[in-house]
């Protein structure tokens, strides 16, 4: 059991230096300063050939993408607590909904579910922002050429299975069962596959009044999947809900371990350079995607593009969440 | 304001050292009583404290109307709920005092699920030569009394008494966030992440839900109720405030259960400031009606806000807190400083606002001369009865002297509670674990 609450923290730690690496600390990266823009771009310049490309390829989705993933472990962490701090779950969950349909609205998020999809190995999931920043071109075409991630991910053999069978009962920290993927499983097309959601979760739900949506989407898309993954694609689904279903008391957690507090106390320093995109504080032409992102006007429901990719992205998420909080 | 702040004086400042203070001593909740000469504080320990205005002595005219220690009492324990196996932290989350009615005081302290009544009442006098016991109060022996006597009052040393009347408890599944005492005097309502409950003082095994916001389907919220008070004088009327940065105003009269507002206030959006962070920063963390109940003043994360109650679509007055922190919202989400719970307050003639910030600080805003000041509460840049500098955050540029610039903030030292005396300019400011009394000059 504890092993397993170590499991989460030290994974994201690494989550979190890597992006380290990505932007050094103490660089300033401010909208204002030309270079930035027009470098990425370049870089990319070849392969960006759709707009969710380009906006992949924009720091400001590489920020959105840190804040998205901060925001899951927020939850998770929130999760773990026996009684969270109702209002701060809520507003952390509503920027997560908000994050989602943003990237809904530009593709970005089909992108990555794709890559995600097709990058079966658990390592590679949790650089997904790395993934999708450094092989944009990968992640656009993702579903067809999924091979660079899944070779890699099924040769390293991940070790989480291990972690799985000697977790107890606990239900707060379900960890996920996936790694040990099915060869087939990373060429199947990414929606017949692992978000595919088997019945098995109606059964182990305890407090099943917090999961109709989940429900529909697990029905639409049990009819893709295939009979023998369910067992362990069930779990995803969990996982998700989880993340969303913190609002609920609690059964007792034990209390974070203190591997998790390390992880926040281990402040990244780019999150201050996040400010300056995130907060809408800079104008002005350079701002392109932000642009794009405004002109979308993604926040109501009717911005949408229809209900039934929004479902599919539903179980997108789940997933998401699951790769970067939890397994 | 500003004159006004360059004469406060450091009146007086109740400190525990820094060194030894504990998670128990960071004091939680601050109020005057409704006349000013009591002031109650509220830590995470559970405890309460009431300070006690002195008389004014001639003298020493310079010590006009210090507070000091009156009374202290442990009011809610460290509890464990068996049932669903919950510990109920004994942190005051609010203490709300009873307009007083006789010689005693009464107050309303809680905590995460139970509100209690406190009365606190002096004794100065004992009775004496009682027929039937001894000095002591054991019974004499009957056959021992040969005569009767008249029992005396004896003056004693003055004792202060603090007994739990009334225990409020099992009406809340969520956090307590406020509690507000109606101007009828006999109830009050205690208000938790989704539903608000109305009491009568006198009774404890049943409550009134008068609002609940709790969906069918958790998975489904995405609002909670973060603040709630009653209008100070119409007892039909109370406001709540949301997550989503909006207020609504029930009216009791028109149904028991108040699910339809009568009034809902709300900001539209500015587009040009949107972020992922607009809903978080619009959650409003206090609302407060005026003395005069002509506005509501409510408090998120970045301004303090005053509405009319006659103006629904967009607040009256606006005034920025911390705007320079708006560049810097990523930084305060990660390290959750973005969910800090700002309270605000009025003066007594409702022309002026006070609420904190980051740093020690904390802000007034006059609101005829729209003037603004920015004090701070240390130990270290404050000595007693010293005068308070207005402080300045610099913003972008050059850094003058006396400025401090918004990356020095350190930002686990925030102001989170204040209170203004009803009548007088005597502030209190709870930093952390210590509490600081601000007063007008004395001349």
């Amino acid at each position: 059991m504890r092993q397993q609450r170590l499991e989460a923290p030290s994974r994201s730690t690494r989550r979190l230096q890597r992006r380290d690496n990505m932007f050094p600390k103490g660089t300033k990266r401010k909208f204002s300063d030309s270079g930035e823009e027009t470098v990425s771009s370049g870089e990319q310049g070849q392969a960006a050939s759709s707009a969710a490309a380009r906006t992949l390829s924009s720091s400001y989705s590489l920020q959105r993408q840190s804040l998205l993933d901060m925001s899951l472990i927020k939850l998770q962490l929130c999760h773990m607590l026996v009684e969270p701090n109702l209002c701060r779950s809520v507003l952390i969950a509503n920027t997560v909904r908000q994050i989602q349909e943003e990237m809904t609205q530009d593709g970005t998020w089909q992108i990555m579910t794709q890559a995600l999809a097709a990058a079966q190995c658990p390592s590679d999931r949790l650089v997904a922002t790395e993934v999708l920043c450094r092989q944009t071109d990968v992640g656009a075409q993702a579903g067809q050429s999924p091979k660079p991630f899944s070779v890699v991910g099924l040769e390293e053999g991940y070790h989480s299975e291990e972690v799985v069978m000697e977790g107890d009962v606990e239900t707060e920290v379900t960890m996920s069962t996936l790694s040990p993927v099915s060869p087939q499983l990373s060429s199947t097309p990414y929606l017949s596959g692992p978000f595919g959601m088997g019945p098995c979760w109606e059964e182990e739900e305890e407090d099943g009044e917090c999961e109709e949506d989940e429900e529909e989407d697990s029905e639409e898309c049990v009819s893709e999947g295939e009979e023998g993954d369910r067992d362990h694609l069930s779990t995803d689904s969990r996982t998700g809900e989880q993340v969303f279903g913190t609002f609920e008391i609690k059964h007792p957690a034990p209390p974070p371990d203190p591997a998790l507090e390390e992880l926040f106390s281990d402040v990244d320093p780019s999150y201050y350079d996040l400010d300056t995109v995130l907060t809408g504080m800079q104008s002005g032409p350079k701002m392109g995607p932000y642009d794009l992102l405004e002109s979308l006007s993604s926040h109501g429901p009717t911005a949408l593009s229809s209900s039934s990719s929004c479902r599919s992205d539903l179980n997108e998420l789940d997933h998401i969440m699951e790769i970067i909080v939890g397994s | 304001m500003e004159e006004e702040s360059d004469t406060r004086k450091i009146n007086n400042s109740f400190l525990r050292d820094h060194n030894y203070a504990t998670e128990a001593d960071i004091i939680s909740t601050v109020e005057f009583n409704s006349s000013g000469e009591l002031l109650a504080t509220g830590d995470k320990g559970g405890r309460v404290v009431v300070f006690q205005r002195e008389q004014e002595s001639k003298s020493q005219p310079q010590r006009r109307g210090e507070y000091n220690v009156y009374s202290t009492f442990q009011s809610h324990e460290p509890e464990f709920d068996y049932l669903k196996s919950l510990e109920i932290e004994e942190k005051i989350n609010k203490i709300k005092w009873l307009p007083q009615q006789n010689a005693a005081y009464f107050l309303l302290s809680t905590n995460d699920k139970t509100v209690k009544l406190w009365k606190i009442s002096e004794r100065d006098k004992r009775p004496e030569g009682y027929n039937l016991k001894d000095d002591d109060g054991r019974i004499r022996d009957p056959t021992t009394i040969t005569s009767l006597r008249v029992p005396v009052l004896q003056p004693m040393d003055l004792m202060v008494e603090a007994t739990a009347r009334r225990v409020f408890s099992n009406a809340h599944t969520y956090h307590i966030n406020s509690i507000s005492v109606n101007s009828d005097l006999q109830t009050f309502i205690s208000t938790d992440d989704l539903r608000i409950n109305l009491w009568n003082l006198e009774i404890t095994d049943r409550s009134f839900n008068i609002v609940d916001i709790k969906p069918a389907n958790m998975e489904e919220l995405t609002e909670v109720i973060t603040s709630a008070e009653f209008h100070p004088q119409h007892c039909h009327t109370f406001a709540y405030s949301s997550s989503k940065g909006s207020i609504r105003l029930c009216d009791m009269r028109q149904s028991a259960l108040c699910d339809k507002h009568c009034k809902y206030f709300e900001e539209p959006e500015d587009p040009s400031t949107r972020s992922f962070f607009s809903e978080i920063i619009s959650s409003i963390s206090d609302v407060k009606f005026s003395h005069n109940g002509r506005y509501l003043m409510t408090r998120d994360y970045l301004t303090v806000k005053v509405w009319d109650l006659q103006m629904e679509n967009k607040p009256l007055e606006t005034y920025q807190v911390h705007d320079y922190l708006r560049g810097k919202l990523c930084s305060l989400y990660e390290n959750d400083c973005i969910f800090d719970k700002f309270e605000c307050v009025w003066n007594g003639s409702d022309s002026v606002i006070m609420t904190g910030s980051y740093n020690n600080f904390f802000r007034m805003f006059d609101r005829n001369t729209k003037r603004d000041v920015t004090l701070e509460a240390s130990r270290e840049n404050s000595k007693p009865r010293a005068i308070l500098k207005p402080r300045k955050v610099c913003v972008g540029g050059k850094r003058r002297k006396d400025e401090i610039s918004v990356d020095s903030l350190d930002f686990s030292k925030k102001i989170l509670h204040t209170t203004w005396h009803p009548h007088e300019n005597i502030i209190a400011v709870a930093a952390t674990n210590n509490l600081y009394i601000f007063q007008d000059k004395v001349n």
